[in-house]
């Protein structure tokens, strides 16, 4: 074993146990973690199987076994960031939602009478995307 | 959402239409109060004032002056503001809304030439253009070269003609109010709203209105948000021709 390859096997080995660890404390939510997992399973398992690391890299046209390693645990936190930037984009806009509720909800208190009962906001637990109730 | 139009706007005609004037405001006490005033008293129509998440008396300013205030608890920007007075428009069923600036740069008296087109069903949405009128209006080199820019990438995507195409005076119908309800963007919505529009089929057509220096304080555009307006306009303008809506 190389020192690249212990130091690999043991960066994926912690990392696999901190992600389950959080994810057992409910710090972390399971589809937020499976990215993560995914990653260091893999680069777990290269580190670990030698032969398996050699042949991928050889048919990727990588030279140097090791930085096959670094290749996958780039494009893993590529599509890690991407995700987030995706969660971002959604939690912005349910934020929008609400406040625009929140606002139309304080002017319809304010003036006393609620015209509108049938649009309370519910949360599609699947996109994340608002619905109205009775609208849809 | 349902893109049916609303039985009630076509069936509506013998009746005095509803009309709702929208005003976005961040940071207005200064000249708010002036204007809601001046289009209570002048115009028989609803002022809606949303607040964008300021904390000076804009809206107590606005709410002293006779309008209905809708405060955001944080700022989303002009768009994400204005989708709240389209959001109160639908649930309260006006016909038509009329956006007008906070910053006095309007004529509220142009307001019912900007409603008229729509209110006579000859368009679903009329947009007030300061370079239709006689009057010249002088405007500095850059924003002549956007203006140009966003002319062109407006009559090329959508075909609509367009003179004053970062327009903020505006009127849109019924069925414009409820599909903004659910569509609009967040910041810089005016040049975007042309795609929206083409996408909607809808009937635009530009009005003659007068435009003023700003009474108080400077435009916000300075050259970095200039350059960021070019971009953020262009791709959202781009990726909304191939958007899914529903």
């Amino acid at each position: 074993m190389t020192r690249i390859t212990i130091l690999s096997v043991l960066v994926s080995a912690a990392l696999l146990f901190y992600i389950l660890e959080m994810v057992r404390r409910r710090r972390l939510r399971e589809e937020y973690s499976i990215l993560w997992l995914a990653g260091s399973v893999i680069i777990l398992v290269f580190s670990l199987k030698r032969d398996w690391l050699e042949w991928a890299s050889n048919k990727a046209g990588i030279f140097y076994p090791p930085s096959f390693l670094f290749l996958i645990g780039m494009l893993f936190i590529l599509l890690i960031l991407i995700h987030f930037s995706i969660t971002i984009s959604k939690l912005y806009q349910m934020n929008k939602k609400m406040a625009q509720e929140l606002a139309l909800l304080k002017h319809s208190r304010s003036t006393g009478h609620d015209e509108e009962p049938n649009t309370i906001p519910t949360i599609d637990p699947e996109s994340g995307v608002f619905q109205k109730s009775g609208t849809e | 959402m349902s893109n049916a139009a609303p039985a009630h706007a076509e069936g509506n005609k013998g009746k005095t239409p509803r009309v709702l004037v929208a005003i976005p405001a961040y940071g207005e006490e200064k000249s708010i109060g002036g204007i809601v005033s001046s289009i209570r008293r002048k115009l028989p129509y609803d002022v809606v004032v949303v607040n964008d998440g300021s904390l000076d008396g804009t809206s107590a300013a606005a709410r002293n002056a006779g309008a209905i205030t809708l405060d955001l608890p944080c700022n989303l920007g002009i768009g994400g503001a204005l989708q709240t007075a389209y959001q109160f428009a639908r649930d309260h069923g006006y016909d038509a809304l009329v956006r007008i600036d906070a910053d006095g740069q309007h004529e509220v008296e142009d307001i019912p030439r900007v409603l008229d087109p729509v209110l006579r069903g000859e368009a679903d949405a009329a947009i007030g253009s300061r370079f239709l009128g006689e009057k010249e209006y002088r405007i500095s080199i850059p924003r002549i070269f956007g203006i140009r820019f966003f002319r062109w990438l407006v009559r090329w995507n959508t075909g609509y003609r367009v003179t004053d195409p970062t327009s903020g005076f505006f009127a849109v119908n019924r069925r414009l109010i409820e599909f903004y309800s659910h569509h609009y963007p967040s910041d810089y919505p005016e040049v975007d709203a042309y795609i929206l529009m083409h996408r909607q089929k809808a009937r635009a057509v530009e009005v003659p209105v007068r435009m003023y220096e700003r009474t108080e304080g400077k435009s916000s555009i300075t050259m970095y948000r200039a350059v960021y307006y070019m971009v953020k306009v262009t791709l959202s303008f781009f990726i909304n021709r191939i958007r899914r809506f529903g």
